[in-house]
């Protein structure tokens, strides 16, 4: 089945420049998709050209099966939610949310009773005759929000809409997003640059970095089993150990790794140990090490010294020294046992469990 | 006294001194107005209004008048139209030359007036064309065109590209976005433009000397009536009669702008 939103080799130049692609992407009928990645990575250049803000320089992409090629954005089935918003000042909220609607001339029974559906949708319901530069960032979000579903769009365009909101407010509207999302039922296509809130919210995540995607899976594929270095890094943080020798076998390899030992892992797909060359570079989260406190026993235990401490309330990050390693590890703990009052330059003694690695291709 | 506060006096001080030489002899003009005397001097001779009288009956003067308001209205709607498309070319598009052609825009603010008035009166009568009101709209257009880009550029970064953008993607088109979003937009900007320009242009000498045909503007009549001393009260009349009028109009247009600007403020 073709998807909603089909993308095939697009690129965007700008002058000599290229600032994406080719990316291709098959997005489905309903789907909660994110384009994730670090600014510069093209994933709001991919989005406009998605609304049809830009032309792609090469490439295609069609939307519920029709091309798009040529098509300005208002002659095309989606509709924007803006990173700034753009409500419209001069208008109160009503005229905002009927911006769209006034030219499908739809008769004002039928207008004001979509309008107020909407407002009712984004919980706005009674804030009808407020002045769009009155009111708070989040009822701006909501009213941006109303705008464009009110158009009953096949698919919503959500450029960083929950940037500028302050963390409390941002991680309800996550929730509120994720459930009219699931509600309406309709394709979302969201930019971040936040990983947690892409993890939170998507069915599926596609990370970018440099104008690529680096990969396209389901939010617990890209955290588990990311495809490259860079896509750990981004997701999360990974510590990257290095290996002497290492062996595939099935989906899975061996390999050795200076002072911590022989250990075996999960190979993302698609990836070859075969191909990493003279220090192939095992990945493992923070919070997969745990430390051993006294008294405690492990089947594999790592020693190293404490190199650095910072303190985030309900978890410890130490930065742990690892003879053998180059690179010092960070090991994330829950403050329950004490790990917030292990000194600096104490040894200390860490485990893991056996399935915790994964390699890392590039 | 501390230092401090002998530097504010001394700074105090000069204000109000610059603010009395520039004031002062605009001044003057009302309270001769209203003398008996020919000449403009003190001690003043007595209260009288016959200057203001003499004003009413000169059908002359209240042509010139109305040619200074068609020449000022035309140019101020002209130079605004032009200044909204140079505007938005200038902050919404990308394109080669645009420096040299903003710079261009911009050249007749720092060239001599007298060099585009010779110039312009050149060109026109070479190319066959009559002096007349147009040709003194053609050259205030000239002038008053680097200050209406110069508000409406600022007018135009003052607000988001995606509010255009936002109506565009509700399905609204190219004129359409114009009309409901960047027109109402830039409104503070088109009266601030529209204001400047006509005031510019009431009060231009030198192009309009030169390029006027048979049809004086308000100030080439008054600097042909200065030439007779009997007449110069008369002037002093009319010149009050502007001031009063300016202040009138710049208070009635700011206060339009600044509704204007409250409707369409972002925070």
């Amino acid at each position: 089945m073709a998807g909603m939103i089909e993308i095939e080799g697009v690129e965007k130049h700008y002058g000599g420049f290229r600032a994406l692609g080719p990316v291709g992407a098959s997005i489905a009928e309903g789907e909660f998709f994110s384009l994730l990645g670090p600014s510069g990575c093209g994933k709001t250049t991919l989005l406009r050209l998605i609304g049809g803000f830009d032309e792609p320089t090469r490439g295609t992409i069609a939307i519920g099966g029709a091309p798009m090629a040529g098509r300005p954005a208002n002659l095309r089935p989606t509709n924007m939610v803006f990173q700034s918003y753009a409500i419209f000042p001069h208008l109160n909220v009503t005229e905002n949310v009927a911006y769209g609607l006034k030219r499908l001339r739809l008769g004002g029974e039928e207008e004001r009773r979509r309008v107020d559906e909407a407002l009712v949708q984004v919980e706005l319901a009674g804030l009808g005759s407020r002045m769009g530069n009155q009111l708070s960032g989040g009822q701006r979000q909501r009213v941006a929000l109303a705008r464009a579903l009110v158009m009953r769009p096949k698919v919503l365009l959500l450029d960083e809409p929950l940037s500028a909101l302050d963390k409390k407010l941002r991680e309800q509207m996550q929730v509120e997003l994720r459930h009219l999302q699931r509600q309406i039922g309709i394709t979302f296509v969201l930019v971040t640059h936040d990983q947690y809130e892409a993890l939170g919210m998507s069915d599926r995540i596609a990370v970018m970095f440099g104008g690529r995607i680096a990969q396209i899976a389901t939010p617990k594929e890209i955290y588990q089993n990311p495809a490259s270095r860079e896509v750990a890094d981004f997701l999360g943080g990974m510590n990257f150990l290095t290996a002497r020798d290492i062996a595939a076998n099935g989906s899975g390899f061996s390999a050795d790794l200076p002072g911590i030992g022989g250990i075996s892992g999960r190979l993302p797909a698609g990836s070859d140990p075969a191909a990493a060359g003279a220090a192939p570079v095992i990945g493992i989260r923070p919070e997969r090490l745990r430390i051993v406190w006294e008294g405690e026993t492990a089947d594999r235990i790592i020693e190293g010294t404490v190199a650095d401490r910072h303190y985030f309330g309900e978890v410890t990050n130490l930065v742990v020294d690892i003879e053998g390693q180059d690179a010092a590890v960070s090991v994330v703990e829950t403050n329950d046992f004490g790990a917030d009052d292990i000194p600096v330059g104490s040894s200390i003694r860490l485990t893991c469990d056996p399935d915790a690695f994964v390699f890392m291709p590039g | 006294m501390t230092g401090r506060s002998i530097g504010r006096g001394i700074l105090t001080g000069y204000v109000a001194l610059y603010v009395a030489i520039l004031y002062f002899p605009v001044l003057l003009l009302p309270v001769f107005s209203f003398n008996n005397s020919a000449t403009p001097k003190f001690p003043l001779t007595g209260l009288t209004f016959k200057w203001y009288e003499g004003l009413a009956g000169n059908s002359a003067m209240h042509s010139a008048a109305w040619n200074s308001l068609l020449v000022g209205v035309c140019a101020s709607l002209f130079s605004t139209v032009l200044g909204i498309c140079a505007a938005r070319a200038i902050t919404r598009h990308k394109f080669a030359g645009k420096g040299a052609a903003s710079g261009l825009i911009m050249a007749p603010l720092i060239l001599p007036e007298i060099i585009i008035a010779i110039s312009l009166l050149v060109v026109l009568l070479s190319i066959g064309m009559e002096l007349s009101l147009l040709t003194v709209i053609l050259g205030h257009l000239l002038i008053c065109v680097p200050y209406s880009v110069t508000v409406l550029v600022s007018g135009f970064e003052g607000f988001d590209p995606s509010m255009e953008e936002a109506s565009r993607d509700l399905g609204e088109t190219v004129w359409g976005t114009l009309r409901r979003v960047t027109l109402p937009m830039l409104m503070p900007s088109i009266v601030s433009s529209m204001l400047v320009t006509f005031t510019i242009s009431l009060d231009e000498f030198i192009l309009a000397f030169f390029l006027t045909g048979t049809e004086p503007t308000l100030p080439v009549y008054i600097w042909g009536q200065l030439r007779f001393a009997a007449k110069l009260p008369n002037v002093l009349a009319l010149g009050s009669i502007l001031i009063a009028l300016s202040l009138v109009m710049l208070t009635v247009a700011e206060l339009v702008r600044r509704r204007a600007e409250a409707r369409t403020a972002t925070t």
